[in-house]
């Protein structure tokens, strides 16, 4: 049965400078799915994932309410350790930003840093994290050499490798493949409908056709406010609400 | 920032123009689609009442004019699909076109069976003067007319009374079945005359039924339901 790995209750946060904000969201994430987070810019849905694994915490918030339950744990209780949240709640950024290392240190960072050693270790979650974001054919044999020689669909599934050899529970992907061509958008899309067997995934898609095409469950975010959830293959062709429609018929965005 | 949300905003506004340009198209396509199926219906009928079997060839040609314009909709439905990648409401428009457009060719392929039995019958008279099957063809054209117009204006509560309609449809068939079940009886050899008028009534019963299918697209349409829409006649059984 479904499990809910994320639940967010009465949420809403405000930025010092008034930009932006969420107003009093509600959402389940279920497990092993992928969940997506879409609606025109401004909407909140960023926020919302920076919020998942207190990104926001580096900016200027105003004021932040309500709750956010991960395993049933209250993620925004101030003494959450949230280095060990960010393993356990990894996110893949809109660009991707690999370290000025070779491909394989880019992977091993995370954990020698947390304190692996063990090369067989390493080892080991360098093909597991390379297998898994559909890389590992492309640059099994030239590991050694820098990351910053890959090609811009390699270097965001390598970001996406990064942060699966950290072996974390949910996974954040905010507008992944909007630098991306069709095919490594194809690539990085196809990775994610496996590796959803094993992880939450929640993104920002950078289109709505991106949304209907990797919806498991589909949140329309407008103006801080979420306007509608359910199962994306209901949310693209009969959504409940007027302001879904008009948006995912174009009508405004 | 403003400027890039302004021209952003123009730019979606121009694509949906375009996109509702194609729907008009779309539209106005199946408006003259449901039309020549229409004429066809009613002049298959008129041409076997008035033993015109010319006429009847005339009806009969007409189907591949039909057949045509029924995939030319196809196919700019799918372009539409593939250029625009419509969504929801949009999205239930186009795949109810296509189903559509499918169920007014079937019913060509109808009229098309009329003028067919017209001409097989060559110059042999009619069994009995046609009274009923006129009706049939006259009520099940106007069912269709209705139904297309509510179809394109996405007017949900005459699509669902129209199908209510089939019982009179229904009953008119099966006065004409008893009644050439009469002529049989008394005489078996109309039984091949008695054959082709119950064939034209079974074709112009078919036309009706497949009425309903283009009122339940309409309500799929406009609300997202979709479920058979059973006439009374469907609901006493």
């Amino acid at each position: 049965m479904a499990t809910n790995k994320i639940i967010v209750q009465n949420l809403s946060l405000q930025y010092s400078d008034g930009t932006e904000s969420l107003r009093d969201i509600s959402l389940s994430v279920q497990t092993n799915s992928i969940t997506v987070l879409f609606g025109p810019a401004g909407g909140g849905k960023s926020s919302l994932l920076r919020c998942l694994n207190r990104l926001n915490d580096l900016t200027e918030v105003k004021g932040i309410t309500g709750k956010i339950l991960l395993d049933g744990e209250n993620i925004l209780d101030p003494k959450t350790d949230v280095n060990a949240l960010r393993r356990r709640v990894g996110m893949v950024f809109a660009r991707p930003v690999v370290l000025p290392m070779s491909i394989r240190q880019n992977l091993t960072y995370g954990l020698e840093l947390a304190g692996e050693k063990r090369k067989s270790k390493l080892d080991e979650a360098v093909e597991r994290s390379l297998k898994l974001s559909a890389l590992w054919e492309e640059v099994k044999d030239r590991l050694e050499e820098p990351a910053i020689a890959l090609s811009g669909g390699q270097q965001q599934r390598l970001c996406l490798a990064r942060v699966l050899a950290n072996q974390p529970e949910v996974i954040l992907l905010d507008e992944p493949t909007s630098g991306l061509d069709p095919i490594s958008t194809g690539k990085v899309e196809t990775a994610l409908q496996e590796l959803k067997k094993y992880y939450t995934i929640i993104l920002v898609p950078h289109s709505v056709q991106q949304a209907a095409r990797t919806a498991d469950f589909a949140a329309f975010f407008l103006q801080g406010e979420l306007v509608e959830a359910a199962e994306g293959k209901e949310l693209f062709t009969h959504p409940k609400q007027k302001r879904t429609e008009d948006y995912v018929e174009g009508r405004f965005g | 920032m403003v400027i890039i949300g302004e021209q952003r905003q123009g730019a979606t506004a121009q694509m949906r123009k375009t996109f509702e340009t194609e729907i008009q198209k779309l539209k106005d396509e199946m408006v003259l689609l449901g039309s020549m199926v229409e004429q066809q219906i009613l002049g298959s009928v008129d041409a076997l009442k008035k033993r015109d079997v010319e006429a009847s060839r005339r009806i009969r040609e007409m189907d591949s004019q039909v057949n045509a314009r029924r995939y030319a909709i196809e196919e700019q439905v799918m372009i539409v699909i593939a250029t625009q990648q419509p969504m929801a409401h949009d999205l239930r428009l186009l795949a109810s076109i296509l189903e559509v457009s499918g169920e007014l060719e079937r019913m060509g392929d109808y009229a098309k069976g009329i003028a067919t039995v017209s001409i097989r019958m060559g110059d042999q008279p009619l069994l009995k003067p046609l009274i009923d099957i006129p009706r049939m063809a006259q009520k099940g054209a106007d069912m269709l007319h209705r139904s297309l117009t509510a179809f394109i204006n996405e007017d949900v509560d005459t699509a669902r009374s129209i199908p209510a309609e089939d019982d009179e449809v229904d009953d008119l068939y099966t006065q004409i079945y008893h009644e050439l079940m009469m002529f049989v009886i008394q005489d078996p050899k109309t039984i091949e005359r008695a054959n082709w008028l119950l064939w034209v009534a079974h074709n112009l019963e078919r036309v009706a039924d497949r009425v309903s299918n283009i009122c339940e697209r309409t309500i799929f349409i406009a609300t997202g339901e979709l479920k058979e829409l059973e006439s009374n006649y469907d609901k006493k059984k």
